[in-house]
């Protein structure tokens, strides 16, 4: 019941009560882009909130059908800005599966080594992003400062700090520069401490553990209903890495865990992405080790035709499960692709999860989700 | 005519004193803290403009000065305008019984500490008329989160200025600083100096206490609707002018005021501010903010009754040694901190995620959905 029921049932005397509605975006300091919430607030509480997406449509679905297969590799990392590396790696892979491609060994370990520290740089941005919610703004600084490293790194290896377009069917690009595996491992070496500082700052704090442990708790089934994949779904308890169900790449011989949330709770999708950040550093060393010598690439025309027919593939991106589903009718141009994005059924959980809490509980919820517009409005 | 010499001898010097401090204030410490902040971020922070980025902040000054002077359409015109300068006022007037010598406080009022208390309450009505005049709705939220906030935590305050008082028997602030003349009060009563810091961090808005202008979620609160000169005056003249203010009182009151180690001088009361000052920008770059019902549970289930045993023992060791009661309320203040020291990290810190993961608990999750676990090691 709310405060206003309270004041205005009957035999009350009658005041003129209302709720207070409230856009909170599309701009506003904690929407990361352009996510605008409807608030309908009472007080402090938001009574129900509802997103309202779209502000960042770009009509990437439609401008695939124009495109040839290779030209629209170059608009993918646009999509989700943060790490780009994963939606041209599960683009690729459903080309290469239509078309039967076998690919390089080499490429696919250098594939799982850009992607790793590309999950490594976003989930740092979440992180910092969910402490800037709660009003910490410290850790925004640091985790800026070490993504600073990774994007060297990558931009040896890509040519570009964000925007890779390294992927390509049959490959990647072109093969690491002779100075990345020893940055690389310099770097492998000097982060887990990194991490550490973190946790010291934040995970040990009273006041971040009293903000989220217990507020917005996802329960596994919900999750699913849902359609959470990712950190979010993991911190819930459900157990679903494709890179270990699926086992694609070269996943299947890298030794890494699976960390998993007990509660489901902000503190746990924090807590997860933190330890899959040590994860990734583990696979990334792995693969440093196991790389073999070859080719990085196929030598394929420039036109592709794959062959008429539907193919869904997905990646283990840093949000989720991204997944392309192509439908080829055999000619220059995909004929439909669609995009899936798990920010978008993360934000479908938001009017569930954040109606009845206060505004700056809702705030803290919708920052351990981790969205990102660029993915959902495509 | 001795109406005129009163005004240039006595208020005209008093006034431009306190104008000069809040204004050194608002020029000082914003600069300070995005130094002092910027290197704790590990990064430079503004050293661009002047040696070291000295005349930064009077280039924001100058930038804020020449900005158009902006009232929203739908805004209650004469609050809006009024707002700031009714801000303004309580750290102007509250630091006229601040002493900075020996000889010289704007006003030396014998009851120096009510009037501290008392005029420092109205430093909510500012604010409270800029949300309010504002028609914004975050600004709205913003000032009724800070007179919540500032009513609340006025009352831990005020119980340990209390202490300072039972501890001198004057409520003159020239006599707390005479009485601090062997040892300061922030070493007879730590727990009351802490105490006041923490509730003077709530009562100043600031981090982790900062909702009314909690920028993730109300974008900037109260001032939300405010730019030019007048957010200047929210941002940096009031802000910063009240931190100094207080941290006046606090260093007069628990750290000796003007008196210092080897001399005394009113350099040493700007050196205690601005420690005091650091302290402030340390929680700040450390800590997120708090939610607004832990901060009023935190002020009253917690600080309140703390200050309030603190004043009840404090007084029974007055009664029991009219004489000496230094030594027995400096052993119970000590001891009090130290035992809290020893505790939080192994019990207070478990009780409470104890009983956290206890209200977590009654949601817990029944299954585990698991894959099928291909590849990998399941965890």
């Amino acid at each position: 019941m709310s405060v206003t029921d309270e004041l205005t049932g009957p035999g009350k005397p009658s005041f003129h009560l209302e709720e207070m509605v409230l856009n909170m975006g599309p701009q506003h300091p904690s929407t990361h882009g352009v996510l605008r919430l409807v608030l309908h607030l009472d007080g402090e509480l938001a009574v129900s909130v509802e997103p309202v997406l779209g502000y960042l449509h770009r009509g990437f679905e439609k401008l695939a059908e124009n495109r040839t297969y290779l030209q629209y590799l170059a608009m993918l990392s646009r999509l989700d800005y943060l790490s780009g590396s994963f939606m041209e790696w599960s683009y690729v892979r459903s080309i290469e599966a239509l078309m039967n491609i076998e690919v390089p060994k080499r490429a696919e370990y250098i594939r799982v080594i850009v992607s790793e520290l590309n999950r490594i740089i976003s989930h740092e941005v979440a992180i910092g992003d969910f402490m800037l919610n709660l009003g910490a703004v410290t850790p925004f600084f640091w985790v800026f400062r070490d993504r600073e490293d990774v994007m060297d790194l990558l931009e040896m290896v890509t040519g570009q700090r964000m925007m890779y377009n390294y992927m390509r069917v049959g490959g990647v690009r072109w093969d690491l520069p002779e100075d990345f595996e020893a940055g690389c491992r310099k770097f492998l070496k000097e982060y887990p401490a990194k991490i550490d500082d973190y946790e010291q700052l934040i995970t040990d704090n009273e006041i971040f553990i009293s903000r989220t442990l217990g507020m917005g708790i996802i329960k596994p089934y919900e999750a699913l209903d849902y359609g959470l994949s990712g950190p979010n779904a993991r911190a819930s308890g459900v157990d679903w890495d494709l890179r270990r169900e699926v086992g694609y790449s070269v996943y299947p011989e890298f030794d890494f865990k699976v960390p998993l949330g007990q509660h489901g709770d902000c503190f746990d999708r924090y807590k997860c992405r933190i330890e899959e950040m040590r994860e990734s550093v583990k696979i990334v060393e792995q693969a440093l080790d196991a790389i073999c010598d070859g080719p990085v690439n196929l030598k394929l025309p420039p036109m592709l035709r794959p062959p008429a027919g539907d193919i869904y593939r997905a990646v283990e991106s840093p949000r989720g499960e991204y997944g392309v589903y192509l439908v080829s009718n055999g000619g220059l141009r995909p004929w439909r692709l669609k995009l899936r994005d798990p920010t978008f059924s993360a934000i479908s959980m938001i009017p569930k999860l954040t109606a009845g809490n206060k505004i700056a509980d809702l705030v803290a919820i919708v920052g351990s989700l981790d969205l990102l517009m660029g993915g959902v409005d495509r | 005519m001795s109406g005129v010499t009163d005004f240039l001898t006595s208020f005209l010097p008093g006034f431009l004193l306190a104008l000069a401090v809040i204004a050194a204030s608002a020029v000082v410490f914003p600069f300070l803290m995005r130094r002092v902040w910027g290197f704790m971020c590990d990064r430079l922070g503004p050293n661009r403009v002047g040696p070291q980025g000295l005349l930064q902040p009077f280039a924001d000054g100058l930038k804020l000065f020449v900005k158009e002077d902006v009232t929203p359409s739908q805004a209650h015109k004469y609050l809006f305008l009024i707002a700031p300068a009714v801000a303004l006022i309580t750290p102007m007037l509250t630091q006229v019984v601040i002493p900075f010598s020996d000889n010289y406080t704007i006003a030396n009022l014998n009851i120096g500490l009510i009037y501290l208390v008392a005029v420092g309450a109205f430093s909510v009505l500012g604010i409270l008329i800029a949300g309010w005049a504002s028609n914004n709705k975050y600004s709205l939220v913003g000032g009724l989160r800070a007179a919540a906030q500032m009513i609340s935590y006025e009352i831990p305050l005020i119980l340990n200025i209390v202490l300072v008082a039972l501890l001198t028997g004057s409520l003159s602030l020239n006599m707390i600083v005479g009485a601090q003349e062997t040892v300061w009060f922030g070493v007879v009563q730590p727990l009351a100096f802490i105490i006041y810091i923490i509730a003077g961090v709530a009562e100043l808005n600031r981090t982790p206490f900062d909702l009314p202008e909690a920028e993730s979620e109300l974008v900037s609160g109260y001032n939300t609707e405010y730019g030019g000169m007048r957010f200047a005056f929210f941002a940096a003249l009031i802000e910063w002018g009240n931190v100094t203010v207080w941290a006046m009182a606090g260093s007069t009151l628990f750290l000796g005021g003007w008196r210092g180690p080897l001399f005394n001088s009113p350099l040493w009361l700007a050196v205690k501010v601005g420690i005091i000052t650091l302290v402030i920008i340390w929680f700040f770059s450390t800590f997120p903010r708090l939610q607004i019902d832990q901060l009023m549970s935190f002020a009253w289930k917690v600080l309140i009754p703390l200050s309030l045993l603190n004043v009840a023992v404090t007084s029974g060791f007055i009664l029991l040694w009219p004489e000496n009661f230094f030594l027995p309320t400096a052993i119970f203040s000590w001891s009090s901190i130290a035992l809290f020291i020893i505790l939080f990290p192994s019990v207070i810190r478990k009780v409470l995620l104890r009983n956290r993961l206890r209200l977590l608990a009654t949601r817990k999750m029944t299954t585990v959905i698991s894959g099928t676990g291909k590849g990998g090691i399941r965890s």
